[in-house]
């Protein structure tokens, strides 16, 4: 049976992890090469690298960190941060990469994600989606939550699939770093919407959110700071969630 | 010493992190030459069916990969590498493939999200139980899978793997000397790293064995 993926996600910056709370207050956390190891053997099913490098100068300094991940680590990992052209797509994928995930760029130009899917395969196209309940709805949000696009989550999701998106990231900012747990309506709700997995993101806090989102549609659930910070072990975690009766990969 | 094909289609890089890891020699080449003084072939691949014949055949890949087996010589597909070594494949239309292993790659069809990606578990045919290939794996092994494409073997004899995913599909085949692996053991951790060691036992025993 095909299981349910445990996900950490590591925000780097000039190299190094970092991990905000709702986007704000950073704190160094260690070395992306280091961690991403430390997760694979732990039992991580796939790794996010997220590049916060807010100069074009530093670039070459994460691109650095994804050719080591991908002589180190023998998992799947995914890409994300700063990615707005096809060529941004091919120069992680050829550092290693399986996935490269968009978000602002794609919502700017929805071609890309069309491009990137027909060049490299919809599997390797991630939409991640930030989100918040604004005034009855939920609301698409871009530039690290600070900017409202007045898009409405669903159609944008439907639109990002059908453009070829193989995988969407669901991150709702409204549970973002408060460790309340994840939405699991919205995210549930929007696991039947589309027929690609949907990974939940956001709110991550205890064992029984995880598995919350999970036994209500999610395919996979992303954490950082819950892991970085020791406060849930990834073996213990995966091993409730087994003995919760979900399909889960153990070892 | 083993071969990774490239024909332009893939990460062949991680297939080879993946070989440094385990300590077995490796070299990526594009030249088919190259594959005589290989002890072993792998064959990657990520994209379309026929985009990626295409290609092996532009190079003349496929011929020479064809004559290699045919002299013994193990060979391992990985993805979209196992797919090639089936006589035909139905995606975006009908196209040939590489004629080593009788059978056709259909689509999935199924209610379940495809393309089918993530871990899912291996089940080893009972015929192959006791096969070096298999050592080490365990029934019920998680291995990471990204494809909507699955090969139908036309042959129960040449299926060494099957995973459950709505229906029991062929994820491993073997055939004397030729793997086709279905996921990604170099995306797969230790169960991965396990079996990518076994097709480097499989290189080491054939050369013995031809010399």
């Amino acid at each position: 049976m095909l299981a349910k993926r445990i996900i950490p996600c590591l925000d780097v910056r000039d190299g190094r992890v970092v991990k905000g709370t709702q986007f704000q207050n950073i704190q160094d956390v260690d070395d992306p090469v280091v961690l991403g190891k430390q997760y694979s053997e732990l039992g991580a099913d796939e790794l996010v690298f997220y590049d916060i490098t807010a100069s074009h100068e530093k670039r070459s300094i994460f691109l650095d960190v994804v050719e080591r991940v991908a002589e180190e680590v023998h998992i799947p990992f995914t890409v994300g941060g700063g990615i707005a052209t096809v060529d941004d797509f091919r120069t992680v994928l050829k550092a290693g990469a399986d996935k490269v995930s968009v978000n602002s760029a794609a919502v700017r130009n929805p071609g890309l994600i069309n491009l990137a899917s027909e060049r490299f395969g919809d599997q390797c196209v991630v939409l991640s989606i930030d989100t918040k309940f604004v005034n009855g709805q939920w609301n698409v949000f871009v530039q690290g939550g600070r900017k409202d696009t007045g898009l409405e989550l669903f159609e944008w999701a439907r639109e990002g699939v059908q453009r070829g998106a193989g995988e969407i990231v669901l991150n709702v900012m409204n549970a973002d770093g408060v460790k309340t747990g994840y939405d699991v309506e919205v995210t549930g709700q929007l696991a039947q919407t589309v027929n690609v997995p949907v990974v939940a993101s956001g709110g991550a806090g205890k064992n029984e959110h995880f598995l919350d989102v999970l036994k209500n549609g999610a395919d996979a659930a992303l954490a950082a700071s819950v892991f970085h910070f020791g406060e849930i072990e990834i073996q213990d975690l995966k091993q409730f969630l087994s003995n919760e009766d979900l399909p889960i990969r153990l070892g | 010493m083993i071969a990774i094909i490239d024909y332009g289609a893939g990460n062949l890089r991680n297939v080879k992190h993946a070989l440094n890891l385990l300590e077995l020699e490796s070299f990526i080449t594009n030249q088919p030459d190259d594959l005589s003084r290989a002890n072993g072939m792998i064959l990657p691949g990520v994209g379309a069916f026929g985009h990626a014949m295409d290609r092996l055949r532009e190079k003349g890949f496929d011929q020479k990969i064809v004559e290699e087996v045919a002299n013994g010589k193990p060979l391992l597909g990985i993805c979209l590498g196992m797919q090639l070594l089936f006589d035909k494949s139905y995606e975006h239309g009908e196209h040939e493939g590489l004629g080593i292993i009788p059978g056709e790659i259909v689509r999935f069809n199924t209610d379940l999200k495809v393309p089918h990606m993530g871990w899912n578990q291996l089940e080893t045919e009972n015929h192959y139980k006791n096969h070096p290939m298999v050592r080490g794996i365990q029934d019920g092994d998680y291995v990471y899978f990204v494809h909507s494409f699955f090969a139908k073997a036309n042959n129960e004899q040449d299926v060494l793997f099957k995973t459950d995913y709505g229906q029991r599909f062929t994820s491993a085949v073997l055939r004397d000397h030729v793997v086709g692996m279905q996921f990604h053991p170099e995306k797969s951790s230790k169960v991965g790293m396990q079996l990518l060691k076994n097709f480097g036992e499989m290189v080491s025993r054939e050369h013995i064995s031809s010399n």
